[in-house]
């Protein structure tokens, strides 16, 4: 038993991460309607812009997620300026395959830049371990879990509570009525990338932190597997996205820690086509018609 | 108020309004009916600027219309009901009527223009927190109108208010159009429901294939014998 709740804390860091990224799968598609694939590598940035502003500007962990983020918004924002903004009427797989291209490009960007090779992250935290009861807490689990926990209620706040979460969700409705209430669409859905690629690069800090490696090509998996939790939990649905990354990280975990680490990658797809056959819409998502 | 010259608007290769001429004075109700598919919602869309016209000019207060962007033109004053309502699903009544006033930034007249809202339909505020989604058709037909209030337009863009709607519905909504009306809005109303669109018209134009075809006082228009036979029924 102590091994399955080792596990369930190692998985709610894991899944603080997967959470995170999938945020911003799921709002850009619920306001776009767009599979953003690019997604996974705004996450990879945002651990290089810590990494560059923790060796180059000597700055803490605060102020480096918070460079981190607003990085990853600009990059957000741009990409949509430049790739998707001139699709916005094209058909939806020609968006998508944008997106691979756009995936491609930041990482052999990346890399071009960077190196291939892995960098070390800077340990800008340092990690006490707690031994609670027989289970290992680490500091930068904590700190891992709590930065997610408020990232989630401040989003919510946006969404919930502001004017402008007002508007992405009017636009994410109804773009064209939202349009004649005299909402700036485009204004909205720079917004919504902007959110969403933030998150992404709180969560390469994040995980730079945990793992104290980041290399170009890490945002591949992770995205796939944000993606399956943004779809697990319903995607373009806030909160699907993340009980669905905490669920997918706390699953890959415990897969892990029962000896079954070569399958954990082949478990999180197994939950998507399970959850595919039998809810297509997503746990927390319903069935809608779409109008034709 | 609004004059509209020679508009030609195009989908794609429909060409979907033919130099469409018309003019809404200021404190009038103007009815402009037609059947399905005649241009009615597509020059209500070319007003508000979601469709870009191909010639021809939209003057509002003498300011040209058709290169200024929506976000404008609802400042300006011109605020439409859309057809089918339109209501934001997922947002709240309260939340809906807000997103009508989203271009104002005068908290406290929003505040006392909500309560005005609120007194003209008593069933928004009894359903005020509750999902848009969730209220009948009759009733999002009035937050779709509450909504677009809340933008205190010189004037209201009705497109087919009455659709769906269960006749007494439809009586009701009239009732609540000629009252806006008489507190100083302006109204351009699109109906296929001609006999009630006519009957509180000041003036109507008839729109069929994306022509004008005829035009009248609203007591003319439905004493025509020609409008009698294709839109009246008799």
């Amino acid at each position: 038993m102590t091994v399955f709740f080792q596990q369930l804390i190692n998985g709610l860091s894991l899944g603080s991460i997967y959470a995170l990224i999938a945020l911003g799968y799921t709002m850009v598609y619920g306001i776009i309607k767009l599979i953003n694939f690019a997604h996974g590598d705004i996450y990879m940035l945002g651990a290089y812009f810590g990494f560059l502003a923790i060796t180059y500007l000597h700055v803490g962990f605060i102020p480096a997620i918070l460079i981190a983020m607003a990085g990853s918004a600009l990059v957000g924002v741009v990409i949509e300026r430049i790739a998707y903004k001139p699709l916005r009427n094209a058909t939806r797989i020609a968006a998508l395959i944008t997106a691979i291209g756009v995936s491609y490009f930041l990482e052999s960007g990346t890399q071009k830049i960077m190196g291939t090779t892995p960098r070390s992250f800077p340990q800008v935290l340092n990690n006490e371990v707690y031994m609670i009861a027989g289970l290992r807490i680490t500091t930068h689990q904590i700190v891992i879990f709590v930065t997610t926990i408020l990232l989630m209620i401040l989003l919510q706040f946006i969404v919930k509570r502001t004017k402008i979460g007002r508007a992405m969700r009017a636009v994410s409705t109804d773009a064209n009525a939202a349009r004649l209430m005299g909402i700036n669409v485009d204004a909205t859905i720079s917004f919504t990338f902007a959110i969403g690629s933030a998150l992404a690069g709180a969560a390469g800090v994040l995980v730079g932190i945990y793992y104290s490696s980041i290399n170009p090509l890490m945002g591949m998996l992770p995205g796939v597997k944000a993606f399956i939790a943004a779809v697990f939990g319903g995607i373009g649905i806030i909160p699907g996205a993340m009980f669905g990354g905490f669920f997918i990280g706390i699953c890959e975990s415990i897969v892990t820690g029962y000896g079954g680490s070569l399958f954990k990658d082949a478990v999180v797809y197994v939950i998507l086509i399970v959850i595919l056959v039998i809810k297509p819409a997503g746990l927390l998502g319903k069935n809608v018609k779409e109008k034709v | 108020m609004l004059e509209i010259k020679d508009l030609n608007v195009h989908y794609g290769v429909i060409h979907a309004l033919k130099d469409v001429s018309l003019v809404v004075n200021e404190k009038e109700i103007v009815s402009l009916i037609g059947a399905n598919g005649a241009g009615k919602t597509t020059l209500l869309h070319t007003i508000s600027g979601i469709l870009k016209a191909t010639s021809g000019e939209i003057l509002f207060e003498g300011a040209d219309l058709t290169k200024t962007k929506s976000k404008n033109i609802v400042l300006k004053g011109t605020t439409q009901v859309p057809e089918g309502r339109r209501i934001f699903p997922g947002l709240s009544v309260y939340e809906n009527l807000l997103m009508g006033a989203y271009l104002r930034k005068d908290k406290a007249e929003i505040k006392k223009d909500l309560e005005k809202v609120y007194e003209r339909f008593p069933i928004l505020k009894e359903r005020s927190s509750q999902d848009a989604s969730t209220l009948s058709g009759g009733e999002q037909q009035m937050l779709a109108m509450g909504r677009a209030l809340m933008a205190k337009p010189k004037i209201l863009l009705l497109d087919e208010p009455s659709m769906g709607l269960a006749p007494i519905l439809v009586k009701e909504i009239f009732k609540i159009i000629e009252d806006i009306h008489k507190q100083g809005t302006t109204v351009l109303l699109v109906e296929q429901n001609a006999r009630m669109a006519l009957s509180i018209a000041d003036r109507a134009y008839v729109l069929e294939n994306g022509k004008i075809v005829l035009s009248g006082t609203g007591k003319e228009l439905s004493e025509s014998e020609e409008i009698q036979k294709a839109y009246l029924g008799g």
